[in-house]
């Protein structure tokens, strides 16, 4: 059916009391391919990434739309079946590398777990798996690290640890969700570029959550601009940045600082843009009904 | 914030339930003398063991039925209302202000203050709290007074534990920390900053510990050690009704549906209450 | 410029360390700042920039000492406040203000906008007119007058920041320290209350310390900027200076390190060494 590695079309979801948090949302996701799914709080894009690994908290609800995984309709598997498709051909990396692994046990029956419950995978296959993909992350000492507990590592490597978890299973696509939001600029660079690296050698796709225009600008190829669970604009990456066409897109790219030309960044986002926005959203909201089926 | 509106939603038809019967059983408790069918001490032997009201052989006016010594029910479970509620209020305000105090200083000043506090604390809590209890009135002697602060020293505990916690969160929020900077001193700290964050806590304890005073009370009552006059109490009457089990179940059951009801609601009131004046869940 | 407004000499600062805490007795102290010596200037902005672990946040607590040095010293208007008593500190504390990084943790949420405002202002001496004081304080950073009797809850991260804002220059300091006061907001938020900060800050003359992970915030603020790693200062100069020749090669990773909004292919290469 379709070459696409994941395609979201016309996804809506609503919070219990009715309000929208996704409006109409489309994007595609090639193979090999990252992503990046751009926005301020509220925006809905981590809101995307639950939808598409189908952990969304039970308050929301989607109310249209499909979201096809390598052609597969994700909507029309039953539980179980969506289930171990997910589980077998995405991963996550999450945003704080400390509350995603359990505090109290060692990193390495963590790691292979996955791949020997999961995937039925032997120990020892799932153990050489981990520690290759340890060597992959730059990790010179993995006996130390697996026989750790989380809180023993620095948030750098707990995030290279995330992160060799999940290419391990050679997903085909993976869901970054800020990961790296909590670490330092300088961590924040090797982590970017361990990724992309990892990325490349194994042709996963991407999807990148992040709210940090730098981040786009440096690890991605498509991008599509997020603001109140509406896409506002997608496009190729180099164009964007080349002529961002949204008024919110320029907007945003405006207000956000650069130490290489510090009076001109830094604008605060003018409110006509964001009144204009509401009122657009507004209106299509009040046409909006869902269609079933 | 929408989860919680949502969570809010289920607090209405709680905070009326529990609070409407709670109101009813103090009203009845406090105008006894008036809403009381009957007179709860006077015996009647011709009266005895009458079923309660739809059952054949009732009789009008004792609506549910009468003990085996021909007392009615239903106004001995009004009178024994009265002592429950006195005692709940009493007690369950005394051991609040002296855990919610030794909580609040434990857990905002911390150092050595906290350390001996948290010792009493779990040297307290090593007596089972019934025998604790038991032990107690045998000591005070029997009696309303005793009862009541037996049960406030037996329970200070919960409060003080449950305070130091949030305290000691607290303490450690910035806007702590930003009243060093506006100039106050540390009483004023915990006084302005601390102590209102940590009320709605209080509340449900306070709500909650009502509930276990009443039943504290009703096992000092049932094992004959809490007011030793012939005032009807709740723990008394079901003592009295698991002997007649057989010939008269109700003597039992009412008392023991109207203690199980009255605690519940106490502590379903004070979770509703927390609920609803926490601006932090709003 | 003549005697500036803080000095800071030998500064040291040692904190129990709680993860070395023996089962019984105390924690051993762990020295989290090792030496630090520099000046804030009156009416400037001096950023302090550093990585998790540098010591910035404990070096900011210290300089309103809400924490004491272990060793060092602090002067405010050339007094040492190093080891001043709480009661000695509390006339000085309305020039020693604060800007937190959380508005969410560091407004009480049972009080409302005008309680919290109010609070310094009453508790040094400014409790007449406390309505008008308000009032002016709220309009100062553009919130409008009917936030006085709101909520935290009921009041945006941005709002929230601007009552930080409003409270910690209510009584008019001669130091405010601002610790990472935008790195919870969005970016649109950000430049709004970096633009408040900078317009107030040359309004009122104030003397700032600018803590920050970010250097291109602090370019844009700053007059002058402190590097700190593992507790020590590897450079500290003037703003373009720094950004136009760094010195450390620590803050030439550090300035490499910012993604700059826009396509460089290069950025994610791994680092060549470069030839000496």
């Amino acid at each position: 059916m379709s070459a696409d590695c994941l395609d979201i079309r016309n996804l809506s979801a609503v919070l219990a009391n009715g309000q929208r948090v996704l409006r109409s949302v489309s994007l595609s996701v090639q193979p090999g391919e990252v992503r990046a799914l751009v926005g301020e709080s509220g925006a809905g894009k981590t809101m995307i990434g639950k939808a598409v690994l189908g952990v969304l908290p039970s308050s929301v609800r989607i109310v249209e739309g499909d979201m096809l995984l390598e052609g597969e309709d994700l909507g029309r598997l039953q539980p179980k079946a969506r289930r171990t498709l997910i589980g077998a051909r995405t991963a996550l990396i999450p945003q704080d590398p400390l509350t995603a692994l359990n505090p109290s046990r060692r990193i390495g029956p963590q790691m292979t777990d996955r791949l020997v419950r999961i995937l039925g995978w032997s120990g020892q296959r799932a153990d050489a798996r981990i520690r290759q993909l340890l060597d992959e992350v730059q990790i010179r000492d993995p006996d130390r690290v697996l026989k750790s507990y989380p809180h023993e590592l620095s948030g750098g490597m707990r995030q290279r640890v995330l992160i060799a978890a999940a290419f391990a299973a050679e997903p085909r696509l993976i869901v970054a969700d800020e990961p790296t939001t909590a670490l330092d600029v300088t961590v924040q660079k090797q982590i970017l570029r361990l990724i992309t690296q990892l990325q490349r050698e194994h042709g996963t796709a991407i999807l990148f959550v992040t709210h940090d225009l730098g981040v786009v600008a440096k690890i991605s190829q498509k991008v599509s601009v997020l603001y109140a669970g509406k896409v506002v604009e997608e496009a190729d990456t180099a164009a964007l940045f080349a002529a961002p066409q949204h008024l919110y897109t320029r907007a945003l790219m405006a207000a956000t600082p650069r130490y290489t030309d510090p009076f001109a960044s830094l604008k605060p986002v003018d409110e006509a843009v964001l009144a204009g926005l509401a009122a657009e959203i507004a209106d299509a909201d009040q046409a909006w009904r869902p269609r079933h089926g | 914030m929408d989860e919680a509106r949502i969570a809010r939603r289920g607090v209405g038809p709680r905070l009326w339930l529990a609070g409407g019967w709670l109101l009813l059983a103090l009203l009845a408790a406090i105008f006894a003398p008036l809403v009381a069918p009957q007179d709860p001490l006077a015996q009647d032997l011709m009266l005895e063991r009458l079923p309660p009201f739809w059952m054949s052989g009732a009789e009008p006016g004792y609506w549910l039925g009468t003990d085996s010594l021909g007392r009615d029910l239903l106004s001995r479970l009004i009178f024994g209302g009265r002592i429950a509620f006195i005692v709940a209020f009493a007690a369950a305000f005394a051991a609040c202000l002296v855990g919610s105090t030794l909580g609040l200083i434990a857990g905002y000043f911390g150092g050595w203050a906290d350390r001996i506090i948290s010792r009493i604390v779990d040297i307290w809590m090593a007596f089972p709290p019934v025998l604790f209890a038991i032990l107690l009135v045998a000591v005070l002697g029997t009696g309303l007074s005793s009862v009541i602060i037996a049960i406030a020293v037996i329970d200070w505990t919960r409060f003080c534990r449950v305070i130091r916690a949030e305290a000691m969160g607290q303490s450690r929020m910035d806007y702590v920390e930003n009243a060093r900077i506006a100039g106050y001193d540390r009483i004023g700290i915990m006084l302005r900053e601390v102590l209102p964050n940590v009320v709605p806590s209080i509340v449900a304890l306070l709500s909650l510990e009502m509930g276990i005073a009443v039943i504290v009370e009703a096992i000092l009552s049932f094992v004959n050690l809490s007011i030793s006059t012939d005032d009807p109490t709740w723990g008394g009457i079901i003592a009295e009704g698991r002997l007649s089990i057989h010939q008269a179940w109700w003597v039992l059951v009412f008392p023991l549906i109207t203690l199980i009801l009255t605690v519940l609601s106490f502590s379903q009131f004070g979770e509703a209450l927390k609920a609803r004046f926490d601006p932090v869940l709003r | 410029m003549a005697e500036p407004l803080i000095s800071v000499r030998g500064l040291k600062v040692a904190l129990p360390d709680m993860t070395r805490k023996p089962l019984i007795g105390r924690a051993p102290l762990a020295e989290i700042l090792k030496g630090l010596d520099f000046d804030l200037p009156r009416g400037s902005v001096t950023g302090i920039v550093g990585e998790s672990g540098s010591g910035k946040s404990t070096l900011g607590r210290a300089l309103v000492r809400l924490i004491e040095p272990s060793a060092g010293s602090i002067s405010f208007e050339g007094r040492d406040i190093s080891h001043l008593s709480e009661a000695e500190l509390r006339p000085l504390r309305r020039n020693l203000q604060m800007i937190f990084q959380d508005p969410m943790s560091s407004l009480n949420p049972r009080r409302t906008i005008a309680s919290i405002i109010a609070a310094p202002l009453k508790q040094n001496g400014f409790g007449d007119n406390l309505k008008a004081r308000v009032a002016e304080a709220l309009q100062r950073v553009g919130l409008p007058q009917s936030f006085a009797s709101r909520y935290r809850h009921e009041l945006s991260g941005g709002q929230r920041q601007r009552v930080g804002i409003a409270r910690a220059l209510a009584l008019s300091p001669k130091f405010v320290l601002a610790d990472e006061i935008v790195s919870g907001l969005d970016v649109s938020t950000q430049a709004q209350i970096l633009t408040l900060l900078e317009k107030l800050a040359a309004e009122m003359g104030l003397t700032v310390a600018f803590i920050s992970h970010d250097l291109s915030v602090i370019r844009r603020l700053c007059q002058q900027v402190i590097v700190m790693r593992e507790g020590r200062i590897v450079e500290s100069s003037a703003t373009d200076a720094l950004f136009d020749n760094p010195k450390d090669a620590y803050t030439r990773d550090l300035i490499a390190a910012i993604p700059l909004p826009e396509i460089d292919a290069d950025w994610l290469r791994p680092a060549t060494k470069a030839p000496a």
